[in-house]
């Protein structure tokens, strides 16, 4: 791989040791994917906490000795200095302030403590979830960003036209040392073209239509480009976080194209821009009702546990499931947990959202989901989720069974305590 | 079970060539699969079993294997995942793959594992599971020794 002056000094250990170990990981990677070069990014999203139980022992080591491993893949312990590019924390396994109700361990909760101590200190911004894009990180159209977590890489590149591969905990561990990442996939312009027309003959307008649209798109159309035209009607942030989490969890789907609505297809001869054009993939009535069918594995229509907030909720999620529970209480043998951004939390407590969920028996959490976290309500069987990419990832994860509706159906099920959700 | 009643031949051996991504060589036995794989949330990575539901390797594991697959899939815990198997010895031995993304190359990389992709035949439809296969990254040889099959009756 070519590189320049600068980024030889630092591989070279010119700039210290981190760097040196931060260039040898780049170069490695960017290697193996055949890429050229290394291209500057002032934007990293990556998973730098130490909150899971196999941290444990090399967090006894320290931070540094944690950083190095984990985010460097360096055996070799290094001092890890500033960050460089601008660098912020995605979703972590513990809520900082309801780990008890998480069923986390204290000496667990006091280690992910510790460790934004040291990362906060080194100038990692602790967003804490997995939607940067709600809570200040929103990057311009053409920007060069190394972030993790696909519902984000996907939102990254598609709804705000930044570049982004799906990158990981190693390679962002580096870019954040070296602002630098390989010049690949979606950050050169040729590669991020539409490929498969998606012809959409099914109106999709609610949120758990585009979750449905999205976690079929994944299984067909795996890694590659859908350009969505047919029966779409205009969605906001909410819809298009919920269809691309899905489309990345059933595939790998990094990119599409809405024509009229993302910055890179002002129409659908644009998205394709040249590429010789795949065959169509069809979405009716039949599609619609298998990735339903293979979104809900359970069976037993007692739910002891409803999850919301997977990608973590807008306020304005937070709102709806506050108004439909105004008033009301939660079934005593089921649980309700509502995940939203630290940030917004603020916002949700001033407003009094908190509160009426907190009076109807729910826990507004921040910071965590289940699935990353593994922890949910003690003897949870069966799970009911309006997120497609929780109900695709609890089971495999936990071995709960899932029911994935709209939030209504998630809120009935709360009160209830039974699932009577189905597809409309 | 195979009706094959040959008597016991010389293995059959097939050699590929294809492009280094990780380097380094190591052989074991092969295990393969025509679904693609998620890290996070696909595998344990304590032990190296896919847990993923509706998988055809579910419930196996890839540890001290050569890991036989189309590519990757899912969240970007990918390469955590791969690592910390490592880190628990739970790792495939090698890696052979066909379609390129940052997630397979970083997670090859982070797995300390030799890694080859572009073989010149898809080694889905060449290799089978219980294969022997040597993965040679450095000089980019894949060594494929066929399972002997039946004749044991």
């Amino acid at each position: 791989m070519k590189l320049t002056d600068h980024e030889k000094s630092m591989l070279d250990g010119a700039q210290g040791r981190a760097k040196a170990r931060a260039m040898d990981l780049l170069v490695r990677y960017g290697e193996a994917l055949g890429a050229e070069h290394l291209v500057e990014t002032n934007n990293v999203a990556g998973a730098f906490n130490a909150s899971t139980p196999s941290v444990r022992e090399l967090a006894r080591k320290g931070f540094d000795a944690v950083y190095s491993e984990l985010n460097l893949d360096s055996s070799e312990v290094v001092e890890v200095p500033r960050m460089v590019a601008n660098t912020c924390q995605l979703v972590t396994g513990i809520d900082n302030e309801q780990w008890r109700v998480q069923g986390i361990p204290e000496d667990l909760a006091e280690q992910q403590k510790r460790g934004e101590e040291f990362f906060g200190s080194r100038g990692i911004n602790m967003f804490a979830t997995c939607t940067p894009y709600q809570v200040g990180n929103v990057p311009v159209k053409g920007e060069h960003c190394a972030w993790m977590e696909s519902s984000a890489v996907v939102y990254c590149n598609s709804v705000l036209g930044a570049r982004t591969n799906t990158e990981g905990k190693e390679s962002t561990g580096a870019a954040a040392l070296t602002g630098r990442i390989p010049y690949w996939g979606y950050h050169i312009p040729d590669n991020r073209y539409g490929t498969h027309p998606v012809d959409i003959a099914v109106d999709v307008d609610d949120i758990m239509d585009w979750g449905l649209l999205g976690y079929y798109l994944g299984e067909i159309i795996d890694d590659e480009i859908p350009v969505l035209t047919g029966r779409w009607h205009q969605p906001d942030l909410v819809k298009l976080k919920h269809f691309g989490a899905a489309a990345a969890s059933s595939g790998g789907v990094e990119m599409y194209h809405l024509p009229g609505v993302t910055p890179e297809a002002r129409s659908a001869e644009e998205a394709f821009g040249g590429n010789r054009v795949k065959a169509t993939v069809r979405y009716g009535e039949a599609e619609r009702r298998i990735a339903y069918e293979n979104l809900n594995c359970a069976t037993d229509r007692g739910v002891d546990f409803v999850m919301l907030g997977c990608p973590h909720n807008s306020i304005d999620q937070v709102w709806l499931i506050a108004s439909l529970l105004d008033g009301r209480k939660i079934n005593a043998s089921t649980q309700l947990w509502v995940h939203t951004p630290r940030a917004l939390r603020e916002v949700a407590d001033r407003n009094g959202y908190t509160r009426m969920i907190t009076a109807a028996g729910g826990f507004v959490m921040s910071d965590t989901c289940p699935a990353i976290s593994r922890h949910m309500p003690k003897g949870t069987r069966v799970v009911a989720t309006d997120s497609a990419k929780q109900a695709h990832y609890l089971p495999a994860i936990t071995g709960v069974s899932a029911w994935f509706g709209s939030v209504r159906d998630c809120v009935e099920a709360a009160i209830t305590g039974r699932w009577s959700g189905g597809l409309p | 079970m195979s009706a094959d009643t040959l008597a016991p031949a010389a293995p059959v051996k097939i050699v590929l060539r294809g492009r280094k991504v990780v380097g380094g060589c190591a052989e074991g036995e092969a295990i393969v699969t025509r679904d693609t794989i998620s890290g996070w949330g696909g595998i344990n990575e304590r032990d190296g079993t896919v847990i993923e539901r509706r998988h055809e390797l579910r419930g196996q594991s890839f540890k001290d294997k050569i890991l036989v697959f189309p590519g990757a899939k899912g969240s970007s815990g990918w390469s955590a995942y791969f690592h910390m198997a490592r880190l628990n010895g739970a790792a495939p031995r090698a890696m052979i793959f066909n379609k390129m993304t940052t997630k397979i190359a970083l997670g090859a990389v982070v797995a300390h594992a030799p890694a080859m992709t572009e073989l010149e035949q898809d080694p889905l439809t060449i290799i089978e599971t219980g294969d022997w296969v040597k993965v040679d990254a450095d000089n980019g040889v894949v060594e494929i020794t066929k399972r002997q099959h039946g004749g044991s009756s």
